[in-house]
């Protein structure tokens, strides 16, 4: 009787550990210390060898401090003139807007056939391996291979643009493709359904909305592309503007001028982008 | 029954309407631009013939390989060093600007205001800019990189933070935890594993970007491109390319492995 009593008034015993763990170890965990403390090795080694060509970095500061006051603070159109630069800027836009069409159309038709749930997996894996070597090489140096061959302009403008966007797109697309149901596919491959029939009829409207922002990414990352592909290939447009302001008759006024104008048309681009977007994600 | 089939009619005519649009622009485009489509189409098989002609890198190429492979291990580095010190910085800023752990609404429309300022100002006027200062170095290069990603890193960080840690952070702030607690004990190892994959994916872009700025500023890998292409030396050109391929491919790989783990 006294016995069992005491059993249930007995004490609870103080938890063995005093400590409560807060990280589990977890391989997830272990790589990403690895990953983070190699790249900050990195950095600190690149930092302290880092080769500064002799510049008095203070000096250069202030320099850099002038120069911007210059840009942002007093901009005006310099020798050029406003409707000059606008036209500039008029033939970027057009470029970007075309390389993005050229890089959807052609994306399109590239992300069905390498779809893996589409298509057989040797054709995908082929188109796969050549779209990631076309998009390893930097739209620069596509728009300076074509410039060989077409001369300088901008065809070699368009072409190399659009090589990088049909890439790009492609793999967009074909993710895009990839993650519809399968039972989608299957229910109408059972009709008797054409494979386009099956392409236009099931994955287009499927999957409308992320294609349509896919393209709206690329359109600002062509945009920016093709102001690139004038500066250092010459290629026309607000880029080769840019770079003659910046780099030859050094009118930073004129420098910050069209740096306003490049970001005022990224902005409407950002903002067509996001209202395009809501509209088709409200559907 | 007609319902549908006005309804199916309706939609075709807006298709046809979009696509109509999109076309007629294109076509006005190439007429503004005197780009002629035919020709277009027809230099891409002439292009890669030539490359294939010119570009092949031969045997007397080799010996250009050394100098090619320092100035890409250099440029590697430079882009991974930019992309670390920009995290950094970003991941102050976004800490104070974001909706979840930001100092107050005016603080947030600032940090926004800056972070898409920076990002859409074009890295070309970013490299002339800081080459008119820093002169032809690699500092100019790591300047440029830096400067650009600080723009996407702080949108990018901000948006992981709001996405990932709200709840953590309500959880720990209920316990009453202090600021500071929150951000080191919850907010950051909670994101960490995003934040790493969006460095990883900047590292990559970075890689591509710093040829461009290495044509502007005369640095790194695009400097060599450029001065190999210049100079009619394609073959070496040539190699270079390959090169920049080679690599770029081995980060892609490497970081969609890290990726594949950590997340």
């Amino acid at each position: 009787m006294t016995d069992s009593e005491e059993n249930i008034i007995q004490k609870p015993k103080i938890p063995r550990s005093p400590e409560i763990k807060l990280h589990e170890t977890s391989l997830s965990r272990v790589m990403v210390i690895i990953v983070f403390s190699a790249l900050i090795l990195i950095t600190g080694y690149t930092l302290t060898h880092l080769d500064t060509a002799g510049v008095q970095i203070n000096t250069a500061f202030k320099e850099l401090a002038m120069t911007l006051n210059q840009m942002f603070l007093q901009p005006n159109a310099g020798s050029d003139g406003v409707v000059l630069l606008i036209q500039a800027l008029g033939v970027s836009i057009l470029l970007s807007i075309m390389t993005t069409v050229i890089g959807a159309v052609f994306g399109f038709f590239f992300a069905v056939l390498a779809s893996k749930n589409l298509t057989n997996a040797y054709l995908g894996a082929t188109i796969r391996i050549i779209m990631a070597i076309v998009r390893a090489i930097p739209t620069i140096i596509w728009a300076l291979i074509f410039s060989i061959v077409c001369g300088l302009g901008t065809t070699a403008a368009i072409l190399g643009l659009s090589f990088h966007s049909v890439a790009y797109l492609t793999k967009a697309y074909s993710e895009s493709i990839e993650g519809i149901d399968k039972s989608t596919i299957e229910s109408l491959k059972v009709t008797g359904a054409k494979f386009w029939v099956i392409v236009f009829q099931a994955i287009w409207p499927t999957i409308i909305a992320s294609l349509v922002s896919w393209t709206f990414i690329r359109l600002e990352i062509n945009f920016a592309n093709a102001i690139a592909v004038g500066a250092a290939a010459g290629a026309g447009g607000i880029g080769y503007q840019l770079f003659v302001a910046s780099g030859m008759s050094f009118d930073f006024h004129e420098t910050g001028f069209i740096v306003y104008l490049i970001i005022l048309v990224t902005f409407m681009l950002e903002f067509i982008a996001v209202k395009i977007r809501q509209y088709y994600l409200s559907r | 029954m007609q319902s549908s089939v006005k309804f199916l009619k309706h939609k075709g005519w807006h298709q046809t309407g979009i696509i109509a649009l999109i076309g007629g622009i294109y076509f006005i485009g190439s007429m503004i631009l005197s780009f002629d489509n035919a020709k277009g189409l027809l230099s891409v098989p002439k292009a890669f013939n030539w490359l294939f002609v010119n570009f092949r890198p031969t045997a007397s190429s080799v010996e250009y390989l050394p100098r090619i492979w320092q100035k890409l291990i250099q440029t590697v580095l430079l882009a991974i060093s930019s992309t670390v010190v920009a995290a950094i910085v970003s991941m102050f800023v976004a800490l104070i600007g974001s909706k979840v752990t930001g100092v107050n609404g005016y603080v947030q429309v600032i940090v926004r205001g800056i972070a898409s300022f920076f990002r859409n100002i074009p890295l070309v006027a970013w490299s002339m800019i800081l080459l008119f200062s820093f002169k032809q170095s690699d500092f100019t290069g790591f300047l440029a990189l830096l400067l650009m990603s600080i723009g996407y890193l702080i949108r990018a960080f901000m948006e992981i933070i709001e996405d990932e840690a709200s709840e953590t952070m309500m959880a720990l702030k209920a316990t009453g935890a202090s600021y500071f607690q929150v951000i080191f004990q919850a907010v950051l190892p909670q994101i960490l594993p995003s934040v790493l994959s969006w460095i990883l994916y900047m590292v990559e872009n970075n890689v591509r970007d710093a040829t461009l700025v290495g044509i502007l500023t005369g640095t790194g890998i695009g400097f060599i491109f450029d001065v190999y292409y210049k100079s009619f030396r394609f073959d070496a050109a040539g190699m270079t390319v390959l090169a920049i391929i080679f690599v770029v491919i081995v980060l892609e790989t490497i970081s969609n492995q890290i990726r594949r783990i950590i997340l």
